[in-house]
């Protein structure tokens, strides 16, 4: 086994036990990296930084004392702006973009010793559910259905995190998640991903999106390493308003695989029409594995389950027009070849049109027209009353006594790239549906691989929890994940 | 509620996208198909349901009114396209 296979909780101990040292471990993880171009998962390659801060780590773990996470290789996603390294959100209008400064995310892993081995690649902005519409063109997933050799999609936005990790290039990765952009991918890529509460982490320095839906999270090879990862990226940052105030708690201690006072809820609304066999079947699995390890399973509803999509594509369109309108050609970024006569408008204009790809242009423009003068109520004001009634559903369940909620994480396994290329914009949108609710509502939710479907794919679970009960996600998480023993890689073609 | 094309080319404007007249149907095409997507939300009763403004309930946190960071007009500009003198710099603008 090589070092780039272990897990971080694995590498963690060997580098505490003197048995590895983090440039030794580091060199392994590059050596990956270079020899999996195939994926495309790595936009930009930072080995130079990676050797130094391993050399850094080995001197601190000398030293005694190292936080877990020192000396353990990262990806971390383009859209967290990284301190004079190419940060560009997988868009082509922010080409030669190098940040002044860290995010609080990065800056907290690279104060505990994490190594950085470069920038992931992923959909432009985050939007999209597959990895296609960014600027540095498809990421690849390292799983295949057997013997075929079509090109899947890794899931999106957060791409080129989940190949990287599922590929062993890295150890984790960060990921950020405003409709189900880790969750998704962790499930096309048999990882486990968690989008944490709102505002547990903060948002300083991670390119917006959508600000009232956007967090970032861990995407990682086992729970008990997306336990270890979140607790790093986690806590208050005054840069962020929306960050909370509130201690983080030792979420690996909270692993003890007991859930026997648990109470589980499995949402009749999640049954959906067309929802094929084996997403029923895994589910079906899920909901007996957690019953078989003590949990009281309970059937609840979550009556707007159907509204949250539409709602979704009003307020992340809305926020993102909003949050999108800084790429004007003047701060930052590229700015269009201007002709002969062109004032500022034609600048912005031509900027924008040339520097968005599509799905980008469409969300701006959609963003724009449910903002402008005589729609903002019908749609903007009412799809943030859905919302209202969406969380509400949630409380109401929790406040039944349910602890976690058991749902399918994605409606099918990981498809070709390229196959939605006909499709209309709302059938890929569906690939959210089960994860979307989760953002509105501001919860957490984790995505678990707990089966493979006939092709060998690998096939997630999500287990949502309670606002600031990550612990007890985490360990739902961590039963399930024991329960299910899923253990499959893909194999390597690459 | 169906998008013409002069509402598309309306939007473009405000979203200050440039859409060549040849792109516009088919953009409209698309709004059309995302916004009878959104309608499905006419069928929800929200009759007295307030609209979220924060997802988690939190108070902002007040903080002295202080100037605790500036000076460093060189790194804000470093990533601009055009930068001179200590500005950003733009086409003429003449109203």
């Amino acid at each position: 086994m090589s070092l780039n296979q272990l897990t971080i909780a694995e590498a963690r101990d060997k580098l505490r036990g003197g048995e590895i040292t983090a440039v030794e471990l580091t060199a392994a993880c590059l050596q990956a990296v270079e020899g999996a171009d195939a994926l495309n998962a790595f936009a930009h390659k930072t080995p130079e930084i990676a050797l130094a801060q391993a050399k850094e780590a080995d001197a601190r773990l000398a030293a005694g004392n190292a936080p877990d996470l020192c000396g353990i290789p990262l990806g971390i996603k383009d859209l967290f702006c990284t301190e004079g390294v190419p940060s560009q959100a997988g868009s082509r209008i922010l080409d030669g973009f190098r940040p002044e400064y860290e995010s609080t995310v990065t800056r907290q892993l690279f104060e505990q010793g994490a190594v950085m081995l470069g920038k992931l690649n992923m959909d432009e902005f985050a939007m999209g559910s597959s990895n296609e519409t960014s600027t540095y063109g498809n990421v690849v997933n390292p799983w295949r259905r057997g013997n075929d050799e079509a090109a899947l999609t890794p899931g999106g936005s957060s791409g080129g995190s989940a190949a990287a990790v599922a590929a062993d290039l890295c150890l984790g990765a960060t990921g950020t998640d405003t409709g189900g952009s880790i969750r998704q991918p962790a499930a096309f890529t048999g990882i486990v991903g968690i989008k944490p509460t709102y505002g547990r982490c903060s948002r300083w320095g991670i390119i917006a999106f959508a600000s009232s839906l956007d967090q970032a999270g861990p995407m990682a090879k086992s729970v008990r390493d997306a336990a270890i990862l979140l607790g790093a990226m986690a806590g208050h940052d005054p840069m962020d308003s929306t960050s909370a105030d509130l201690p983080v708690p030792d979420f690996e201690a909270a692993l003890t695989g007991d859930i026997r006072s648990k109470t589980i809820g499995i949402p009749r609304e999640y049954r959906m029409e067309g929802m094929p066999d084996e997403i029923e079947a895994l589910w079906e699995d899920g909901r007996r594995m957690l019953e078989d390890a003590g949990a009281r399973i309970v059937d609840i509803s979550l009556p707007h389950t159907k509204y949250a999509l539409p709602a979704y594509y009003v307020i992340a369109p809305a926020e993102a027009s909003s949050n999108l309108a800084r790429y004007d050609g003047v701060r930052y970024g590229r700015r269009a070849k201007l002709s002969q006569g062109d004032g500022v408008l034609e600048m912005y204009e031509k900027t924008r049109a040339e520097g968005f790809g599509d799905e980008v242009k469409r969300r701006v423009m959609v963003g724009t027209y449910v903002l402008s003068a005589g729609f903002y109520d019908a749609y903007y004001n009412r799809a943030r009353r859905v919302r209202t009634l969406i969380k509400r559903d949630f409380e109401e369940a929790f406040a039944q006594g349910v602890d976690a909620i058991l749902t399918p994480a994605t409606p099918s396994a990981a498809f070709e790239l390229g196959s939605m290329a006909d499709a209309d914009p709302v059938q890929m949108y569906l690939n959210d549906v089960f994860t979307v609710t989760v953002n509105l509502a501001g919860l957490p939710g984790i995505s678990v691989p707990t089966g493979l479907d006939r092709s060998g794919l690998p096939l997630g679970l999500q287990l949502i929890g309670r606002p600031w009960q990550e612990a007890d996600l985490l360990d739902a998480a961590f039963a399930l994940e024991r329960a299910a023993d899923f253990g499959h890689k893909p194999g390597k073609w690459w | 509620m169906s998008i013409d094309l002069e509402t598309a080319r309306r939007v473009a404007h405000l979203a200050r996208i440039a859409v060549s007249d040849e792109d516009l149907p088919a953009l409209a095409d698309e709004f059309n198909t995302i916004l009878g997507f959104i309608e499905q939300l006419n069928e929800v009763d929200v009759d007295g349901v307030e609209p979220m403004t924060s997802v988690t309930p939190m108070r902002l946190k007040r903080r002295p009114d202080e100037i605790t960071a500036g000076g460093y007009a060189e790194r804000i500009l470093s990533n601009a396209p055009d930068a001179r003198e200590g500005f950003f710099a733009v086409p003429k603008v003449v109203e």
